[in-house]
């Protein structure tokens, strides 16, 4: 199993949740977050003073999947957060040691 | 039957008092939401609870004693409820009387209660604009013990100057304390003994013709100045001045709330103003009423767009705070003068209100003032600026007039205002601890989050 865990535009979350959900990716977890790669911030001003905005709100989606749809749901993901312009976000791919549902108590792939 | 019109008069002057009183009682609900809207999310709670409690503080005190100081009112306001008669049946005799004494198209008639209540409620006025200066890193009861001094003795004197002049039991019976009157010269009769000799001569105490008809300096100008000593005692709030000069923005946590406490202020405003006409039953004044609920208006909308204009130019973008900020202004400047002036006019005079505001708030922030809110700005300068304003369509005030009557006042508020934020600083400090300031006067003061859904800050992060 692995937790393919993605950054990416906060516009962008539905057709994300509509890709992944095409493919059988059945749950995800949003959660919002900030930050900035090379998109770097921007600056604002209030009341004459400047303040520089440094990190940029997106949104973290995680969805734990097996090892044979990894490449599907990057390949999903990245199709649907894409808008080809600076600051679309970034996925990564992490080991996932075990997974339980808490309701009937099955683990490993019967989890997802 | 003519009673029955004289009765008629003082039941309409007296409403009259009341509903422009409860418009102006409303402004206190405006300061709240601009204020609220001004500071961070983590200072929201204390401020409304400053905002409240003032309120509160300003009518008790001044019923107390503020009132008695100010018009000779009575303390505690005794004897208010039949105007200071014997019995019901006194009172409208007395009424009555006066009516006749006064004539139809005279000085107005009408319930001293009302009169009272159209008051207080200026008094809570000048003592919210001191909140909002000291706003993020103030101790709340050092905060509201200043309150009751202003409110109860600094507001009073220096309002019973002018609107007190001369009158039986006020602090301005004998003018700024007997050397000169702000308003009209004040006869003093001679004191004559039993037999009819004269112990002491009768004089007169020359008059300045200061003329501020709502209370630009005696209201505006003067809250400015006690938020002014407060700031300077109080200091900046942490992280707004850098150590290399840099002036660092920190960002009102809502700005719809401070949009609608502009707009609730603005309406107010005509509470104000018109209400300052003190009279609505004849033609003349009714008239002049309606002419100054228009240019009360027309001041605020050219104050905001003249400080929109000037935002725009100076930062490039149309700066929300800047516009509303630049109302205030507006009606800030044609306070001490709505009844005069043509509409157009008015208009202009709010205008050059709203450019002062501007670059007075970017030169308070040079000055390493730190006015959350831009209270010291819109109040201070501009008030002044209202008040010289006053002779250019006022042909019955003057320049020197105006100056004296505002240098009298700023000097008594400031210096005394400073001397009570000196005294409470000694006493109990009046700034929160660093660590207070960092985790928002809210949880310190309050115990309690304003927002208490949306934790975790968002934003700069200061």
């Amino acid at each position: 199993m692995k937790l393919v865990m993605a950054i990416i535009k906060p516009f962008k979350l539905d057709d994300v949740r509509e890709a992944l959900s095409e493919i059988g990716v059945q749950g995800v977890t949003v959660t919002e977050v900030k930050g900035f790669g090379r998109q770097k911030g921007h600056t604002e001003l209030y009341r004459g003073a400047e303040y520089v905005v440094d990190f940029l709100p997106k949104v973290k989606v995680e969805a734990v999947v097996d090892d044979g749809l990894v490449d599907q749901a990057i390949e999903a993901v990245s199709k649907a957060a894409n808008t080809g312009k600076i600051g679309d976000g970034k996925i990564f791919v992490l080991d996932v040691a075990q997974a339980v549902r808490i309701r009937t108590g099955e683990s490993g792939s019967e989890a997802l | 039957m003519e009673n029955n019109i004289f009765e008629l008069q003082y039941a309409m002057d007296t409403f009259y008092f009341l509903v422009m009183g409860a418009l102006v009682m409303w402004m206190a609900a405006g300061f709240a939401m601009l204020e609220a809207g001004l500071v961070r999310a983590k200072n929201t709670t204390e401020i409304l609870t400053k905002n409240v409690v003032l309120f509160a503080i300003a009518c008790t005190a001044y019923m107390v004693v503020g009132y008695d100081i100010m018009y000779g009112g009575g303390v505690l306001l005794a004897g208010i409820g039949l105007n200071g008669a014997e019995n019901a049946d006194a009172m409208v005799a007395a009424a009555l009387a006066s009516s006749q004494e006064n004539g139809f198209g005279g000085d107005s008639v009408y319930a001293k209660a009302s009169d009272f209540f159209f008051q207080v409620v200026f008094v809570a006025t000048a003592m919210s604009i001191v909140s909002g200066a000291v706003a993020e890193r103030m101790k709340l009861w050092a905060f509201l013990l200043f309150a009751v001094v202003m409110t109860a003795f600094i507001y009073p004197v220096e309002g019973g100057w002018t609107w007190g002049n001369g009158v039986a039991g006020s602090w301005g019976e004998y003018g700024v304390f007997g050397l000169f009157a702000l308003g009209d010269p004040i006869e003093v009769a001679a004191v004559v003994d039993d037999a009819g000799n004269v112990i002491k001569e009768a004089y007169t105490i020359p008059g300045m013709g200061f003329s501020d008809f709502a209370g630009s300096g005696i209201v505006h100008m003067a809250g400015a100045a006690a938020a002014l000593a407060g700031v300077i005692l109080l200091g900046a709030r942490k992280g707004k001045y850098s150590a290399d000069g840099r002036v660092n923005a920190i960002p009102g946590a809502n700005l719809p709330l401070a949009t609608l406490g502009t707009f609730i202020l603005w309406m107010g405003w005509f509470g104000f103003n018109g209400g300052s006409v003190l009279k609505l039953g004849d033609i003349a004044n009714s008239t002049s009423v309606a002419m100054v609920f228009l240019n009360t208006n027309a001041a605020a909308a050219g104050g905001v767009i003249a400080a929109l204009i000037v935002a725009r130019l100076l930062f490039g973008k149309a700066d929300l705070t800047m516009a509303l900020n630049g109302a205030l202004a507006g009606l800030v400047a044609i306070t001490a003068g709505p009844d005069t002036p043509t509409a157009l006019a008015a208009t202009l005079i709010g205008a050059v209100g709203g450019v002062l505001v501007v670059f007075s708030i970017i030169t308070l922030d040079k000055l390493k003032i730190d006015d959350p809110v831009g209270a010291i700005s819109v109040h201070g300068v501009v008030g002044m600026w209202g008040l010289l304003a006053v002779p250019l369509t006022n042909d019955d005030a003057t320049f020197g007039g105006q100056l004296i009557g505002l240098l009298t006042i700023l000097v008594w508020v400031f210096v005394v205002s400073y001397v009570t934020w000196f005294v409470i600083k000694a006493i109990m400090g009046i700034r929160v601890s660093e660590e207070e300031e960092y985790e928002g006067v809210d949880l310190a003061e309050c115990g309690m989050e304003a927002y208490p859904e949306f934790t975790g800050a968002k934003g700069s992060g200061i």
